[in-house]
């Protein structure tokens, strides 16, 4: 009796510092976020002459915004990645429902072959310079194919596609195939349907893996500044530090102002679109994570 | 019965008649892992040539092992092995567990809805770009920044941190966390929920309260997805990745923040010395792949759970 008393005094301090130790996690997380909101709202002037940390926009003003939206880069950067995003998904997503198809089927010589040969790849590689190599030899540097065919297929995805296949009851292709059907046929009009979750997924991982990605772009790209993605054109602003054309027309010491506002308007204006759909694409996200755990 | 007597290459003839379709669906596929997998896995052997790109793979100069040599000679090589190590072991050790205790604390959240928002938010910071969340961490801690400010208190320089040899890894491992921390609870939040109930019913008429519970039947269901990600995560031991990194060092702090994959990448890309960053690639490539069978095979023997 005494000792259940105990554990449930026990129990519920348990419960009173989990719930505030998870409240502290959460702002940690959430903070630096909103600094990133809050600066970039803030008056130049005002964020310039402010030391440590942030409870609020310093003043209103959206001078660094018009800046950004001013920017002939970020708007060009903007369209090459929504460029790379679509083209880039879709040839992902064609490959690897083909790939993953061909894997799945257990009936034809090659199978094994390609099975060993795929997994392999994700194991060992060549390395970087021998890639880099290899792609500028095939010319695809300076264009943005560099950024969407070297990369057609990830190879993990593909074995989640073919493990979303390879469960799909065989009486149904036996069916289609008895009415004459090809693979192809067979692929597209019966196990498309039957995998949509699993399309969503993988969809949603290329779609983020190209908006995010930047260094492929970095070094087949380097000086052919029109064709450059946003994360490239980020990566100037805020890794190498030149504003020089964004802050243009204004006086140098305003200039000097602007500049610290205005990477935090660039960081919020490329990040948002992510972040506002995130929460109604989590479930799929989520999702992905458990299929590829089922594989492991 | 007859079919196995025959010869491959007649089955083999067979097989692509019957599966004609197939083989020819295959051809894309075929094309993109010999194009940008296995192409370059023969380009690799330009670290056992002098490589020119006017004479192209096959006709440059042999140079054995020189590559190698001068590799494991210089004084880059005992500094990016023991950068990519520390880095790795560091993130192990501090970033491994962490989503693994967040899962545990998220299990024991009686509130829906609280246990909903405290995910959400978590697994928020994972989709910011690289970029980006570098380009925060430069804000924070430059001179000026808010991290350094609050640090300042405790006895820190107020210096760009990232300007400061010693606190790379740190500043590294622990964006890293916070970056990943929620993200990575996911696994070991749907392993939670797979356990069956009944296990947690038979503790609590064994008299097991909350805690031991945890201990009992919790942990020993999670083992398994644990111990699956830390083969991965110990095969990857020499892998860093070179994005993160070449987006915070600077040359003040190469002594503790370069690694194997952003030397690779400043000798071939910046420098063109080809050959000799390939042979530092490949002997990392072939190392990781040792490695990766290794503690597989380790792992196979001792627990019986093993990645293939």
């Amino acid at each position: 009796m005494n000792n259940k008393i105990r554990t449930g005094i026990g129990e519920r301090v348990f419960n009173v510092v989990n719930i505030l130790f998870l409240i502290g996690i959460m702002g940690i997380t959430l903070y630096p976020m909103l600094y990133v909101v809050f600066a970039s709202f803030s008056t130049p002037g005002r964020f310039m002459m402010h030391y440590g940390p942030l409870w609020h926009p310093l003043g209103f003003d959206l001078a660094s915004y018009q800046a950004v939206f001013k920017n002939p880069n970020i708007w060009n950067g903007y369209r090459n990645t929504i460029f790379i995003v679509v083209v880039g998904v879709a040839v992902n997503m064609s490959l690897t429902l083909l790939g993953g198809y061909l894997l799945s089927r257990r009936n034809w010589m090659f199978q094994r072959v390609m099975v060993l040969s795929v997994i392999f790849t994700m194991y060992f590689s060549g390395g970087l310079i021998p890639f880099y190599l290899t792609v500028r030899d095939l010319r695809l540097d300076k264009t943005l194919w560099s950024l969407i065919l070297p990369t057609a297929i990830s190879t993990y995805n593909m074995i989640i596609m073919r493990t979303a296949f390879a469960v799909i009851p065989e009486s149904l292709e036996e069916s289609a195939k008895l009415d004459g059907a090809s693979h192809f046929v067979i692929l597209t009009k019966v196990m498309i349907p039957l995998v949509g979750p699993t399309i969503a997924v993988l969809v949603l991982y290329y779609g983020v893996g190209h908006w995010n990605s930047w260094f492929n772009a970095m070094i087949f790209l380097s000086g052919v500044r029109s064709k450059y993605p946003l994360q490239l054109i980020l990566r100037e602003i805020l890794i190498q530090n030149s504003l020089n054309d964004m802050t243009m027309g204004t006086g140098m010491e305003d200039r000097e102002m602007i500049a610290e506002t205005i990477k935090y308007a660039v960081i919020v204006v490329s990040t948002v679109p992510i972040l506002c759909l995130y929460p109604f694409l989590q479930k799929y996200f989520v999702k992905g994570v458990m299929i590829g755990a089922l594989k492991g | 019965m007859f079919g196995s007597e025959r010869s491959l290459s007649y089955r083999l003839k067979r097989d692509i008649i019957q599966n004609r379709e197939l083989y020819i669906l295959a051809l894309p596929i075929l094309l993109f892992y010999i194009l940008f997998h296995y192409k370059p896995m023969y380009g690799a052997i330009i670290a056992f040539k002098n490589f020119s790109p006017a004479k192209g793979i096959m006709n440059s100069p042999w140079a054995g092992l020189r590559h190698f040599k001068d590799f494991f000679s210089s004084v880059y090589f005992g500094r990016v092995l023991k950068n990519t190590l520390i880095i790795s072991i560091t993130q192990l050790i501090f970033g491994f567990p962490a989503p693994i205790i967040l899962a545990l604390l998220i299990n024991e959240l009686r509130n829906r809805a609280f246990s909903r928002t405290v995910q959400t938010i978590g697994y928020m910071p994972h989709f910011i770009s690289l970029v980006v969340l570098c380009g925060m961490i430069k804000q924070f801690t430059s001179d000026s920044g808010f991290i350094t400010l609050l640090l300042s208190h405790v006895g820190l320089k107020k210096q760009t941190m990232l300007n400061q040899s010693g606190l790379f890894v740190p500043i590294y491992v622990i964006s890293g966390i916070w970056q990943n921390m929620g993200w990575g609870s996911i696994i070991y939040l749907a392993a939670l929920t797979g356990i069956d109930p009944e296990l947690y019913d038979a503790a609590k008429i064994d008299g097991a309260g909350r805690w031991k519970q945890t201990l009992y039947v919790t942990i020993p269901c999670l083992l398994p997805t644990i111990i699956i990600l830390l083969i991965l995560r110990t095969g990857n031991i020499l892998s860093v990745g070179s994005e993160k990194i070449i987006l915070l060092y600077n040359p003040a702090i190469y002594k503790t923040s370069d690694v194997i994959s952003s030397y690779v990448y400043r000798q071939g890309l910046l420098n063109s010395d080809w050959s000799y960053s390939t042979a530092v690639g490949l002997f990392n490539s072939v190392v990781n792949f040792a490695l990766v069978v290794t503690v597989n095979k380790i792992s196979r023997k001792t627990s019986e759970i093993s990645l293939w």
